[in-house]
């Protein structure tokens, strides 16, 4: 090894602390972008390979009932590559150790097991056997969340009759990503599950043979999925279709492509924060140690080292760490990438979600650092190399003070000589105080937006399971139902309160805009289910007119007082118009409401239910499920609470987890900045302080002087802090929002707290563990030593 | 402009001894100026002078007169102000940095009153970083067993005494073999005993490679090993006299 070399090696194993800090914010920043790379290519890849491995559908169609002969019709269509046809029905299920029922959604599959559209990955067990009418296939979710395995028996309530089921095989599918019962939007495991079940056997339970009511097709190669909709509609509309839908508007696809959206969206913000951070880094801690080695500088320089010489080797303090960050960032990006890709195969039902990252991508952050490691290093090893080696000899000539804004004659008197000397240095160099304040405050912003997404599905929750949910149970119908249900809902012993809603699937037109979409009527917004806004506002239902949530309004370009083109997909199929009367900032999906009155007149109908939403006296809870189990209108009931809950053990792994990886990372960036200001500071104020210890100060008097600038410049970091928190927050909530569900931003008070409380402490766990330093600094020899 | 090919420089081929008249150096009107601080200094005011090789020159002077200026000149470091600085005819003044880097790598030796060793490495690896660059250098513990460091070959500046640190920083300076050693008061921050030591070193180098040596130094009783005595005063050649007799350093007395 060359002796520069080893000057270079055995120098930067003296700086190590500050090289590790260096090293650990290059190592965060390269890890959140490996990490959050790979899992987006990951998720990419997994959704790519499922859904051609099992022939995920382009299209879906639903129909009340339709001749199977359409089937053919359909595959003449122009641009139409395949198409298969099922019966799909919801029905309720009596699960063993489950008082209420349960809800499975039987999808028919070939009695002979044939490749179909959206076919089943069969994780354990076997395919259904021919003339068994009894045997399922059952989803992943549903078995293990039930303790259920091949082999069990359970029995359902189909069309009105009581039937066992033999469960045979455990089985996934690229339908159910994400399962989750139709209307909700969390998914509850215990109670809903997709069963498939022999396409005879559906037949004769629902009455269904030579028809179906549900067709999914896959489109040709650069076929329109526009026009093929279009011929669907004009096909299936007088059978009850409430319209052809792509992947677009497939709930579990959809909830996919926004997750890989968002992971996307991660990987923009935070990198970049690290990148920053360590090229301020490695400027000021490159600038000291070319300025404390002027004189060895010098030397090199008349032993006739060449500027290029001098210059690659400042340059080398800056890139070993940072390919040491590299290495060890890319190294932990990969282990976080698996573990998060571990979380989403909790909460996504993949058949095989294979983690593996593009070389591209870790190319392209180590490119990126390196980059970033040159950049601040410029500065000082542009010092380095024009210093002219004779100047380099003299000492540094004094730094220049002059009287500041505190030096006023009035204020000087007040203020103790250490801070004197505190509020000069930062007042002399002021941009250097301002980045140092920035960057510490970047740490702050990390920990509040970190908690910010915390605190908004906090708000979330609230609004959605307290706020605008009353009810313990919603009761779903499987066909409308006359008004009349109420009695004999009413009439059940247990009902507390009652309450319905009709659901009517419309196309709403305005302007050029068109929207399939849902309007749902309410009996009021005062009782069992609310209008509440993220903000967790109520809202009043007006007796006439619609509200629309305020995105499906943006998206419609519609606003208050419009007139609104209806045209109804189902019943006596009207083209109306109505008024839009509201508009409210939900947090969750896209609806519109109106007053069930104003609804049933608008359909032109005498009125139907869909739904009915229950209070109900929980001592009375169990024969009341068993006899919803029985009911034959019952398609299954939804439980508020054990939505919640499901929810909260769900989001609860990702949303520590995420937390948990920020709230490090924050610690690491503030460790990292507060504790090279002060080492910085040691080193450029040691005979300074030295002399002032050999004058009579105490050692905790020399200690404030020196981490008295890092203490000040934290505290002036955390208000910035947290309005850069806030700021990035909002940039958060507005990337991260889809038509799915909107983040509100709120901040609880505990945010800020923790931001304050979490760089407090670390800042003085750096402050000290320099202050040891200066505790060991030898008097002596730092006065005898040349500056 | 600087030649490049190597000989130029090389010492086997420039006269041992002052035998011939053509000067190693010849300054011509030399003024330098440099602010420090808020304070203009004028360091060096029309300087003229001529080296010969073999020279053993001293160069007196307070501090401030502006000796270190002349030698950060005469060794490339540093751009005068006006005037002219010829080594073997060819003016160093005129030259860019990169000959200025060559001229230094190839020609000049350099010792300095705070040794200026790089503390992290150790003093066979200073040496080193000489003999690493330096074309047709001698081996850097040859320049160490020169200057009576044999045994501390592999010890960090901060385990060696001042006078071993400065002996180091000799055989640093001549393991290039240069044709010019410079040394900035290189007793400076050394006690008598130490400082005759090292001095006796200086002498040997420039005795046994005949190397053209210029040595300053504020301490007048040094002035009486060498063979040429120039003192400065504010800038200006006040004196320049040759002794009759070199004293060896062991004989010197201050």
């Amino acid at each position: 090894m060359k002796p520069l070399q080893r000057k270079l090696w055995r120098e930067l194993l003296h700086l190590k602390g500050q090289m590790l800090a260096v090293a650990a914010v290059v190592a965060c920043g390269i890890s959140v972008f490996v990490s959050m790379s790979s899992v987006k290519y990951s998720l990419e890849a997994s959704r790519q390979r499922y859904y051609s491995r099992f022939r995920f559908a382009d299209l879906f169609v639903e129909v009340k009932r339709a001749p199977e002969f359409y089937r053919e019709m359909v595959s003449r269509i122009p641009g139409v590559a395949s198409v298969s046809t099922r019966i799909i029905a919801d029905v309720t299920l009596d699960v063993p150790g489950l008082d209420e029922p349960a809800t499975a959604r039987l999808v028919s599959i070939p009695e002979y097991r044939t490749p179909v559209l959206n076919d089943i990955f069969l994780k354990k067990g076997r395919y259904i056997e021919p003339g068994k009418p009894e045997e399922v296939i059952v989803s992943k979710p549903f078995l293990e969340a039930n303790h259920l395995a091949p082999g069990d028996h359970i029995s359902a309530v189909i069309n009105g009759r009581k039937k066992e089921l033999l469960i045979v095989g455990m089985g996934l599918s690229p339908e159910y990503i994400y399962e989750v019962q139709p209307g909700s939007f969390f998914p509850d495991r215990r109670r809903f599950g997709v069963f498939w079940m022999s396409r005879r056997a559906l037949e004769s339970a629902m009455n269904m043979s030579g028809a179906f009511n549900n067709m999914s097709l896959t489109l040709a190669h650069g076929a329109s999925e526009k026009d093929v909709i279009m011929q669907l509609d004009n096909l299936f509309r007088r059978y009850g279709s409430l319209g052809a839908y792509g992947r677009s508007e497939q709930l579990s696809d959809r909830f996919i492509v926004d997750e890989i959206k968002q992971v996307g969206i991660q990987i923009t913000f935070l990198p970049v924060v690290f990148l920053a951070v360590a090229v301020f880094l490695l400027n000021v801690v490159l600038r000291r140690l070319v300025a404390t080695q002027r004189d060895q500088i010098a030397v090199l320089k008349a032993m006739g080292y060449s500027n290029e010489d001098v210059g690659l080797h400042y340059l080398g303090f800056a890139l070993i760490p940072t390919a040491v960050g590299a290495v060890a960032g890319t190294l932990l990006g990969a282990w976080l990438g698996r573990g998060l890709m571990n979380i989403y195969g909790d909460f996504y039902n993949f058949a095989e979600l294979v983690y593996s990252f593009r070389f591209e991508d870790v190319a392209l952050s180590v490119l990126l650092s390196f980059g970033a490691a040159v950049f601040g290093a410029l500065g000082a090893v542009r010092k380095a190399v024009q210093l002219p080696p004779a100047e380099a000899m003299r000492p540094e000539s004094p730094a220049i003070y002059k009287p500041g804004f505190f030096d006023r004659e009035s204020l000087r008197s007040k203020i103790p000589v250490s801070l004197r000397i505190i509020v000069r240095n930062l007042e002399r160099r002021r941009w250097k105080a301002a980045l140092s304040v920035l960057m510490i405050s970047l740490a702050v912003a990390i920990l509040v937006a970190g908690r910010f997404t915390y605190d908004s599905t906090e708000r979330m929750v609230q609004v959605e399971f307290n706020g605008k949910h009353r009810e313990d149970v919603t009761v779903l119908f499987n066909t409308p139902m006359p008004p009349s249900v109420a009695y004999a809902i009413a009439s059940l012993d247990g009902v507390l309160e009652h309450e319905y809603y009709r659901e009517e699937a419309v196309k709403m037109g305005f302007g050029h805009r068109v929207r399939r979409q849902s309007i749902r009527g309410l009996q009021s917004s005062e009782g069992l289910q609310r209008l509440v806004d993220k903000n967790n506002r109520r809202l009043t239902l007006p007796p006439d007119g619609i509200v629309l949530t305020k995105t499906l309004a943006d998206i419609m370009g519609i606003r208050v007082g419009d007139r609104m083109q209806v045209d109804f997909l189902q019943g006596k199929q009207l083209h109306r118009e109505v008024v839009v009367s509201g508009t409210i900032d939900e947090i969750l999906g896209l609806s519109a409401y109106m007053n069930l009155g104003a609804l049933n007149r608008l359909a032109g109908d005498g009125g139907a239910l869909n739904a009915a939403y229950l209070r109900i006296d929980q001592a009375k809870a169990a024969p009341l499920y068993t006899t919803f189990k029985k009911m034959p209108g019952v398609a299954g009931i939804m439980m508020l609470k054990a939505m919640k809950e499901s929810f909260d053990e769900l989001i609860a792994q990702s949303m520590t987890t995420s937390t948990l990886i920020l709230t490090t990372f924050a610690c690491v960036l503030a460790f990292a900045v507060v504790y090279n200001g002060a080492r910085i500071s040691l080193s450029e104020r040691a005979r300074e302080l030295s002399s002032l210890r050999v004058l009579g100060m105490t050692e905790a008097e020399v200690s404030v002087i020196l981490l008295g600038e890092q203490a000040l410049l934290t505290i002036l970091a955390i208000p910035v802090g947290f309005l850069i928190g806030i700021g990035l927050s909002w940039l958060l909530a507005e990337g991260l929002s889809s038509e799915l569900y909107r983040l509100p931003l709120v901040f609880s008070t505990y945010n800020f707290l923790f931001a304050f409380t979490v760089i407090i402490v670390v800042s003085a766990l750096s402050g000290l563990l320099v202050r040891r330093r200066l505790v060991t600094l030898d008097l002596v020899e730092v006065l005898k030593t040349r500056e | 402009m600087l030649p490049s090919p190597p000989t130029t420089f090389d010492i086997h081929q420039s006269p041992l001894n002052a035998a011939t008249h053509e000067p190693v150096l010849n300054i011509s009107e030399l003024s330098k100026s440099y602010v420090m601080g808020e304070v203009q200094v004028d360091a060096l005011k029309s300087v003229s002078v001529k080296f010969y090789a073999g020279e053993l020159v001293v160069l007196l002077g307070a501090s401030g007169s502006g000796k270190s200026t002349l030698i950060n000149i005469i060794g490339g470091l540093d751009i005068p102000s006006s005037g002219k600085l010829f080594f073997h005819g060819r003016e160093i003044t005129a030259a860019t940095e990169a000959e200025l880097t060559a001229y230094r790598r190839r020609s000049i030796g350099f010792v300095f009153q705070f040794y200026n060793l790089i503390s992290s490495l150790t003093a066979l690896e200073n040496v080193q970083l000489v003999t690493e660059i330096a074309e047709n250098p001698m081996s850097a513990k040859e320049a160490l067993l020169l200057v009576g460091l044999g045994h501390r070959l592999n010890h960090f500046p901060a385990q060696l005494s001042g006078g071993e640190q400065q002996r180091v920083a000799i055989a640093r300076a001549i393991a290039k073999r240069p044709e010019l050693l410079l040394c900035d008061e290189p007793t400076g921050a050394l006690d008598f005993q130490t400082g005759k030591l090292v001095l006796d070193v200086l002498e040997k180098v420039n005795r046994e490679l005949g190397t053209t040596t210029l040595v300053i130094t504020h301490n007048a009783s040094i002035a009486d090993m060498a063979d040429r005595v120039v003192r400065l005063r504010s800038g200006e050649i006040v004196e320049d006299r040759k002794n009759l007799e070199r004293l060896s350093p062991s004989e010197l007395v201050w």
